[in-house]
């Protein structure tokens, strides 16, 4: 069944195009007026934020539509598309693509943003004594961060993998990836806590040690002691993840390879580095790409824990203190240039990776 | 896979040995927690004297009874005493006459009194506790006690007015970029416009790039605009960081969507408007809730970008955390329970739809 086209007046359709547009106005405005001039009840203003900013976003599409619903079919479909794309892209080249460009520029201006100073600041970057010690801590994160992560999340997963209670397992080993760095920070920072009279310690690695027979420290102020229990962090935080991706990869191996494996005689350590490893060698990589792109940008643990002090500095950390202590941005930008460029050969691998997929044939 | 599969798989030692294994694993990845947890609840005074796990069944000396020491003892001699002898100074510190049974004595030497001590086993006798918990959440003054049982007075952190600032952040930060991302994702996935392809490949570009590189430009339109510290500047920054991996995560499943049912749409007449909210959002479900869980979880526990575009004006659980870690280093009892209430949500949110976050996990991480 279908209607008979309806011809709608062009001059009606003009104005319900400029009442949807006066709404959005009057909804986005008013909404922002009144969210930063209320002083009444903190609970009603929350819920007030919920509901104005989920729905000017919703409201901002029903506008979009009504606007490219008025453009002649020719083009319509093309306008809509552009319409629906169009604040993902704007938001897109908003907050990463131009922010890109411009702090590569203010990477060549002094501290005011105002005059050239050509490569002095990445000169700063690589000689500064404070960035070489960042350089070499998330160097040892790197390493010993993502090695710890990757093999302790491959020996859970093929362990869980045998046995019966696997879902509880992970599970638990799995829960610290839903809480926060700083969390684990607190939760960590009570671990290591030092009380210093000899008679009983409060932190549960100084009881241990002192149980031990040993001598407790503060441990946090003992360079390169503290860098490896900070990694003990990020591993307890990521080894979650790393168990769930390779697992999955491991349950997609044919039984019949093992079982064939099994039949030759191969024992266990030998299917484990014939079988298991070469056939998730592609999960193995993705895995430790992610965590490596997580120890470069490294920040919260080190911000809460140390604050960077005690040896313990990271590139990520010493970017925040050079913008927003000594409020150097030339410098602080040449750092975040240099992040980038520590991630590039990752990113021209994805693009590589998704060339290959063809997504778009 | 089933259980009996898993027994053929390896023998019964073995078994054993990897429940073991796996266990130790368990234990180390949840007492760090635990710990938080249980010292949340405890009394402050007991907090600064003793473990956490002493709330644990476990044995401690505990007084049984006194007795007077025959008067006739020269107590400037060896003193015996149930068979044991030493010198007065040693009772004093406390001597073990038997295992498990300790005597001591008390004040000076013509006191004679002598304290009979037995190991006992002390099992959850904690003294357990809301109050640390009424602290972090207050605003004004509040009092607690010290090791020492002396009252002191700090200002409170007003954590009941960060959840609050958390909430009105987090939920927003996660609707509004899956709305946006959603919309992109169908039009990538199945309407035509001029740059499609090099678009695209430009958002896949961006998934890995580091956002410290934003961070400047943006806190200067921000400042230019007016907006730091306001809930609108955390929204706009989540939304832009978190558009990316939105947009990829959600075209894979949008563009996976059988062409059929879309085409059987076209023909009805439907508009492009009308097909994404009748049928591709209620169809993508799945990818949205594994996006969202995602999403929410990143911005809750995000503390940069909070730190930069929101700084002390409406402070967000995790700036308030980080904050008395600074100002109450050693307020234990204030810092786990502060903790824990960052955790109480995300953790909750983790394991009731846990399944969907595994599957936006695997599903964000390009395949190799």
């Amino acid at each position: 069944m279908s209607s008979p086209p309806i011809t709608e007046n062009p001059l009606l359709k003009g104005l319900k195009l400029v009442l949807w547009l006066a709404l959005a106005i009057v909804v986005l405005a008013g909404g922002f007026v009144f969210l930063k001039e209320f002083q009444g009840n903190k609970i009603l203003l929350v819920l007030f934020a919920v509901v104005w900013g989920v729905g000017s976003t919703a409201l901002l599409y029903t506008v979009l539509n009504a606007v490219g619903e008025s453009f002649p079919r020719k083009v319509r479909t093309t306008v809509l598309a552009l319409a629906f794309a169009g604040p993902a892209l704007a938001l897109l080249v908003w907050f990463l693509v131009v922010p890109t460009l411009r702090t590569f520029g203010l990477s060549f201006l002094d501290d005011t943003s105002t005059k050239f100073v050509g490569l002095d600041n990445y000169f700063y970057a690589f000689t500064n004594a404070t960035m070489l010690e960042s350089f070499g801590n998330n160097l040892l994160w790197l390493i010993l961060g993502t090695a710890g992560t990757v093999v302790l999340g491959l020996v859970v997963a093929v362990l869980a993998d045998r046995s019966s209670f696997e879902t509880a397992f992970k599970a638990l080993i799995f829960m610290p990836m839903a809480i926060s760095f700083v969390g684990a920070g607190v939760i960590w920072k009570f671990i290591y806590a030092y009380k210093g009279d000899g008679v009983n310690e409060i932190g549960l690695f100084n009881a241990v040690v002192l149980a031990f027979g040993g001598q407790p420290q503060a441990w946090l102020q003992l360079p390169v002691w503290n860098n490896l229990l900070l990694i003990v962090i990020m591993v307890w935080l990521q080894t979650g993840y790393a168990m769930v991706i390779l697992s999955a990869a491991i349950k997609g191996i044919p039984e019949e390879l093992m079982e064939a494996a099994r039949i030759d005689g191969a024992g266990e350590f030998q299917i484990f580095f014939r079988i298991i490893i070469p056939s998730i060698m592609g999960s193995i990589i993705t895995v430790t790409t992610t965590i490596v792109i997580f120890s470069l940008k490294l920040f919260d643990i080190v911000r809460v824990m140390t604050g960077g002090n005690f040896g313990t500095n990271v590139v990520a950390n010493q970017f925040y203190v050079e913008r927003f202590t000594y409020q150097q941005t030339g410098h602080a930008s040449a750092i975040a240039i240099v992040l980038l460029i520590a991630i590039v050969p990752v990113l021209i691998y994805n693009l590589k990776q998704f060339g290959e997929r063809k997504a778009f044939s | 896979m089933s259980q009996s599969i898993k027994a053929k798989k390896s023998g019964r030692l073995a078994t054993i040995v990897i429940t073991i294994v796996l266990g130790l694993f368990a234990l180390a990845w949840t007492v760090p927690t635990l710990g938080v947890f249980v010292t949340s609840f405890r009394d402050s005074r007991d907090i600064f004297t003793s473990g956490w796990w002493t709330v644990l069944p476990h044995e401690a000396w505990s007084k049984t009874g006194e007795f007077e020491a025959d008067p006739a003892v020269d107590v400037d001699q060896p003193i015996t005493l149930e068979g044991k002898t030493a010198e007065f100074s040693a009772w004093r510190a406390g001597v073990e006459v038997k295992p498990g049974r300790l005597l001591k004595w008390i004040g000076n030497k013509r006191t004679r009194t002598v304290e009979i001590s037995e190991k006992k086993l002390v099992g959850f006798g904690a003294n357990l506790t809301f109050d640390n918990y009424k602290n972090v959440l207050a605003a004004g003054e509040i009092k607690f006690k010290d090791a020492n049982g002396s009252e002191i007075s700090r200002n409170g952190n007003n954590f009941a007015d960060a959840v609050l600032n958390s909430l009105a952040v987090a939920i927003p930060a996660t609707l509004i970029p899956i709305l946006i991302a959603a919309f992109a994702a169908f039009a990538f996935a199945w309407m035509e416009f001029p740059g499609r392809k090099s678009l695209f490949v430009m958002v896949v570009a961006l998934l890995v790039v580091p956002l410290q590189i934003a961070l400047i430009p943006i806190l200067q339109d921000f400042t230019a605009l007016n907006l730091n510290g306001t809930y609108l500047a955390m929204w706009l920054a989540h939304t832009g960081f978190g558009l990316p991996l939105a947009v990829y995560l959600l075209f894979n499943y949008i563009s996976q969507l059988p062409r059929d049912i879309l085409e059987s749409a076209y023909l009805d007449g439907a508009s492009p408007f009308v097909t994404f909210v009748r049928l591709i959002l209620p169809l993508s479900v799945p990818a949205l809730a594994s996006f969202a869980i995602f999403q929410f979880l990143w911005v809750w526990n995000d503390y940069l970008v909070a730190l930069i575009f929101l700084g002390d004006r409406n402070r967000v659980v995790t700036l308030s955390l980080a904050a008395m870690v600074g100002e109450k280093g050693q307020d234990w009892h204030l810092l786990t329970s502060g903790a824990f209430l960052s955790m109480i949500l995300p953790l909750a949110v983790f394991f009731s739809l846990q399944r969907f976050f595994v599957r936006g996990l695997m599903a964000g991480s390009i395949k190799g």
